[in-house]
């Protein structure tokens, strides 16, 4: 909403502040207020003046050379390139030292060898947007009326002395959409009073109910209905004020007809619309839903086929308006007209929303249908219309108009105790103070039983309950009184859940590891949304994608993490490691939501180790990031309960993939990329893992309790054997073969060599496992640890093709 | 062989000294001083003397054996230190080279400023909420006084799944959901989490963004407490000198509704570029429960009241940390990640 001071202060005085002060405080007091424009952008040597003379250019076709009056003993010459620069035109010029709102510094200067002392003006020029410019001079410069004076101040002359407030309205307070609505505000907050605008007009003594039926079908759509007829209208050019005024506001001027209903809609806030009397043809209006398949061509030329949704107003028989949301093409009002209908009605919002949304058409008028319009205004805006088409445009008033009304109209009331008030803001404002601010803001108020008895108006729809009423007399007793406080009563203890508290340990896990946390989008593509997921179930997809790119929700972390880390390869950044802690998304609850899972995923790709002066250099691989995810599931007291296990996963290298296994369920896996996928996303060597972080953390809380465990106190004995074994055995299944023979006394396994080569037979490979004997109530006897060594070598030997060395 | 034994002390002195090892010094020893060294030889010899001359021979022998030990000794000393420093100067390193580089992550700059603000409310006594990203009409929007042909959901343009599924165009929901679950139990939370609205993504949009809100809900919770809370979370989070101040506003949920502005911390309200010259940054939005919504959710808004607060996680670490593009957060550059190293104090 764009406010004019000037047309404010046609209601209220704001003289006592500032422009600027005035916008600080209605912004405290409510309504946030964007922007303070001034319409004169600062310019100065803007004059008005007279072409008394022009002559074609002699070297340029397009240009003029004006002999111009601006108040001076001579006569400026100005070359002029408008199209519709005319002799006898009074105009606006700007003169040398001027500085336009585009930066154009105005100096004397030569144009093709032609002395040009100042510039013509467009209203563009002066910074009005062009889409508000009448269209007669949109395309050239700006002619004012001859009753203009020469020499004299055309920024005055034009009303551009003033200053525009941009407010950003929230959606409750759609009765600041018209300047009446705001000049209320301003009133309350100033504690001026309000001077309202004369409708009252003479009338003819023809009746308009005489010409004019009306008939409204579709009665909870539209609960009243006024038309008005007015005879004799000259369809001319507004006024320049009026224009102003419009152009301030945001609309373009058109001919005084139209432009005094747009004129009307920004003071009153209520829409209305001028019918060619002569065009409705029928003297009939009816207010009706539309058929299916009836088409109806709007003021913009479009053809608009209708449903039976849409609110139309016919003439009996066709359409000639959607209600409000646009006029017809077929009833505008153009020059040759001289009887018109005014229209001035109450649409419900649901409906012209609808109508409106599905034709992508929103104007000033269903804005502020869609949010409701004040049931009292719409009388007093026809009658407004009435009384400036009688001033401005010589029209003659029927007298009776034509009325359809069921439209309740009361004002609400709301009762509010002061105690309410005070308790709800944590205040002690006293009750006379909460009176005199609500007669402010125009409520009516008496005071019963120690309780306020509120009369809402009707102009403030967002006005509804008990708390609406503290908001309003906080607001304008000033937020800055309200006092700090903390909230009383039982002190509540603080925590984070154990799976939050487990989260935050994961991730210093991982980042002490090397990751960095990433976070990317969690929709991705349909062809994206299912790779390399640990579990696929059915994806969920938006209904209207913005794009195909961001269409389905994911249901793995790992193919995001992998464009992250192709962006930043692909900028020189070689080693990458991320991780991310996100949510998948697989199949379908009853609530028809999907199932969350949050997972963890990471990435690594380039020099993992990277010692560059001692030569030390090492490329990620698989054990790199094995080593993270089992530094991970040592911190979480897994380690030995998960299991790798070889697998072949889509897009993954075939020979470097394994599945994470807990309690014999996968919830994870762990891979080299494939060559071919590295290729299709642009990255060298690269390792990817995920896992279903609510099934780590869950068996990590499910644990028993930590219990410490005896500190060995006599020293254990090693013996290593080194195997040699088929190249298919994996050290795994040894080492579930050695636990699997159950010798108490052995503590600990682990692999200390392997080697496949040249040395080896054809298919075999060497594994060298190191192997700790010890007891915590004695050191043991070389017999102890020869028997349980003996026990492994026995369950070794049932290993095919295995051999000890 | 007085003489003979001068001669000798003179000459094993000399040797002693010029021994630069102990491998030498040690073949000096045994050289002299050993069994088939020239002082046993000399003992030996002193047979062949008189009984008034061997006492005073032996005598001299064996200061002599006394005092060639001693310098011995001490050039063993010498030597050893020597020998230490010999080491010491081979070993010396240039202790500016880099070290072994061991790998460090840290946190997304996002989840750091959602920590900071979990952690500051849980000291007030707060617990953290969370909630599915795939939400439900109702709680998204019904649930918190938006029913379906309000005209505030224009402000928000939402991904739907299907008529009664949607992405969750803010985090409030999880107040919903928390206040249906505790069933009238007095309330205290921060939601921290990821929403989605309909915007193409530039510098200042992103169609995935985060959220972090508040909500207290128990008896006799007032406006006053709102604006204590906020003004202790605005001098933790932003400085203890910061100022706050509350303006009206309006969203569905809470009635009053305000925006807070803190005083900027850049210039300290002299106006600058990061607050538009105004002296004051908008933060958040907030208000008091709106009681449709407490009823809705099974409290009685008679007997309780509560307030809310929100705020856009990126905005706030774009304003701490001064990044001036919300595409950063997402693109996972790690030059922009690694920047978030250090902990704050």
């Amino acid at each position: 909403m764009l406010v004019s001071l000037n047309w404010l202060k046609d209601y209220v005085d704001i003289s006592a502040l500032t422009e600027a002060a005035l916008a600080e405080k209605i912004t405290r007091s409510g309504i946030e207020v964007d922007a303070v424009m001034d319409m004169s952008h600062g310019m100065k040597h803007i004059v008005i003046g007279y072409v008394k003379e022009m002559a074609k250019h002699p070297q340029a076709d397009k240009l003029n050379i004006c002999q111009v009056d601006v108040g001076a003993e001579e006569l400026q010459q100005i070359i002029c390139g408008a199209p519709n620069v005319a002799q006898g035109q009074h105009v606006i010029v700007a003169l040398p030292g001027a500085v336009l709102p585009n930066g154009m510094k105005i100096k004397k200067a030569k144009l093709r060898g032609e002395v040009s002392n100042g510039m013509i003006c467009s209203l563009q020029e002066l910074g009005i947007e062009g889409k508000v410019v009448p269209k007669a001079y949109a395309e050239g410069i700006y002619v004012l009326p001859s009753t203009a004076t020469v020499g004299e101040n055309a920024l005055r002359y034009l009303g551009y002395e003033d200053t525009i407030l941009e407010l950003d309205l929230t959606p409750n307070r759609s009765d600041a959409l018209s300047m009446l609505g705001v000049a209320y505000e301003v009133s309350a907050i100033l504690a001026q009073p309000l001077t309202l605008p004369n409708t009252t007009t003479v009338l003819s003594h023809e009746k308009a109910t005489e010409q004019l039926q009306v008939q409204v079908e579709a009665k909870e759509a539209n609960p009243m209905y006024v038309a008005k007829v007015i005879k004799n209208v000259q369809v001319k050019e507004s006024p320049l004020w009026l224009q102003q005024r419009l152009m301030a506001a945001g609309v373009r001027p058109l001919n005084n007809v139209v432009d005094i209903t747009n004129y009307v809609l920004m003071e009153y806030g209520q829409p209305l619309h001028a019918f060619d009397y002569e065009r409705v043809q029928t003297g009939r209006i009816t207010v009706r839903y539309a058929n299916e398949g009836e088409t109806l061509t709007t003021l913009d030329q479009q053809e608009r086929v209708l449903l039976p949704t849409d609110l139309v107003i016919t003439n009996g028989e066709v359409p000639i308006a959607l209600a409000g949301v646009m006029g017809g093409a077929n009833t505008e009002v153009t020059n040759a007209t001289t009887t018109i209908i005014i229209e001035s009605a109450y649409f419900a919002g649901a409906g012209v929303r609808r109508t409106s949304r599905r034709l992508g058409l929103r104007s000033d008028a269903s804005a502020r249908f869609e949010k409701g319009v004040d049931p009292n205004r719409v009388q007093q805006a026809a009658d407004r219309a009435a009384q400036l088409l009688v001033e401005l445009a010589n029209g003659e008033v029927l007298a009776e108009d034509v009325v359809f009304d069921e439209l309740n109209k009361e004002a609400k009331t709301i009762i509010v105790s002061p105690d309410f008030v005070n308790r709800h803001l944590g205040m002690k404002i006293p009750m006379e103070e909460m009176i005199t601010i609500l007669e402010r803001l125009q409520f009516g108020v008496t005071a019963q039983n120690g309780k306020l008895l509120i009369t809402v108006p009707t102009r403030r729809q967002d006005i509804k309950i008990q708390e609406d009423v503290v908001e309003e007399i906080a607001r304008i007793y000033g937020y800055d009184e309200i006092p700090k406080t903390l909230p009383e009563g039982a002190v509540q203890i603080g925590k984070l859940t154990p799976y939050q508290a487990g989260r935050r340990i994961v991730r210093d896990v991982v980042e002490g590891a090397g990751l960095y946390q990433a976070i990317t989008y969690s929709l991705t593509s349909e062809e994206l949304a299912q790779q390399f997921a640990i579990a696929t179930g059915e994806v969920t997809k938006l209904m209207m994608p913005m794009s195909e790119e961001h269409s389905t929700l994911r249901q793995s972390l790992i193919p995001h993490l992998l464009q992250s880390a192709a962006h930043n390869v692909a900028r020189n950044v070689s080693t990458v490691g991320l991780y991310e802690i996100g949510s998948v998304f697989v199949g379908k609850q009853e609530t028809n939501q999907p199932y969350e899972r949050e997972h963890i995923g990471a990435v690594i790709t380039g020099q993992w180790v990277d010692h560059a002066w001692q030569g030390e250099k090492k490329a990620v691989d698989f054990f790199v990031m094995k080593g993270i995810v089992e530094a991970l599931l040592t911190k979480l007291g897994l380690a030995n309960d998960v299991t790798f296990v070889k697998t072949v996963v889509d897009g993954l290298h075939p020979g470097r993939t394994a599945h994470i296994m807990l309690d014999g369920k996968v919830i994870g896996l762990i891979g080299g990329l494939h060559p071919t996928t590295e290729k299709t996303v642009g990255l060298k060597e690269t390792y990817v893992m995920e896992m279903d972080l609510h099934i780590l953390l869950e068996s990590a809380m499910t644990k028993p309790a930590l219990q410490y465990a005896a500190v060995p106190r006599f020293p254990g004995m090693s013996r290593d054997i080194a195997l040699i074994l088929n190249r298919e055995t994996t050290a795994g299944e040894v080492k579930a073969v050695i636990e699997s023979a159950n010798v108490k006394l052995l503590k600990n396994i682990h692999v200390f060599d392997v080697y496949e080569g040249d040395k080896m037979p054809e298919g075999k490979k060497s594994v060298a496992f190191s192997l700790t004997y010890s007891d915590p109530a004695h050191t043991l006897t070389d017999e102890e640890v020869v028997a349980a060594h003996n026990k492994v070598l026995k369950a070794l030997a049932t290993i095919d093709g295995l051999e000890v060395r | 062989m007085e003489q003979r034994l001068q001669q000798l002390k003179e000459e094993v002195l000399t040797k002693i000294k010029e021994t630069v090892n102990m491998k030498e010094l040690q073949e000096v020893r045994v050289a002299y001083l050993g069994k088939k060294g020239p002082i046993t030889d000399l003992l030996k010899g002193m047979g062949k003397l008189t009984a008034e001359e061997r006492p005073k021979m032996g005598a001299l022998v064996n200061e002599m054996r006394q005092q060639v030990t001693q310098v011995l000794e001490e050039r063993m000393t010498k030597l050893e230190q020597l020998a230490v420093e010999q080491q010491l100067a081979e070993e010396a390193i240039d202790v500016t080279l880099p070290g072994r580089a061991i790998r460090v992550g840290n946190r997304h700059p996002l989840t750091r400023v959602i920590e900071e603000i979990e952690d500051l409310f849980i000291g007030m006594g707060y617990q953290v909420a969370e909630g599915p990203e795939v939400e439900q009409d109702y709680y998204n929007f019904e649930a918190l006084n938006l029913p379906k042909d309000h005209p505030a959901r224009d402000m928000q343009d939402t991904f739907y799944i299907s008529e009664e599924i949607l992405l969750r165009t803010q985090t409030s929901p999880v107040q919903a959901r928390t206040m249906e679950q505790k069933d009238g139990e007095t309330i205290r939370i921060i939601c921290p989490g990821k929403v989605f609205r309909r915007d193409h993504d530039d510098a200042t949009h992103s169609h995935q963004f985060m959220q972090i809100e508040g909500l207290v809900v128990g008896e006799n919770i007032r406006m006053s407490d709102l604006k204590g809370t906020l003004d202790l979370f605005a001098k933790k989070m932003f400085g203890e000198n910061r100022e706050i101040r509350l303006r009206p506003s309006f969203f569905p949920f809470t009635e009053p509704s305000v925006e807070m502005d803190i005083s900027c911390f850049r210039c300290g309200g002299d106006g600058c570029n990061v607050c538009k010259k105004t002296g004051w940054i908008e933060i958040l939005g907030a208000g008091m429960v709106h009681p449709n919504v407490l009823e809705m959710s099974g409290y009685d808004p008679n007997k309780v009241s509560g307030f809310a607060f929100g705020m856009g996680v990126e905005r706030v670490a774009m304003l701490k940390y001064g990044v001036d593009d919300i595409r950063h957060f997402y693109t996972n550059d790690m030059r922009f990640l690694s920047q978030f190293h250090e902990t704050e104090a």
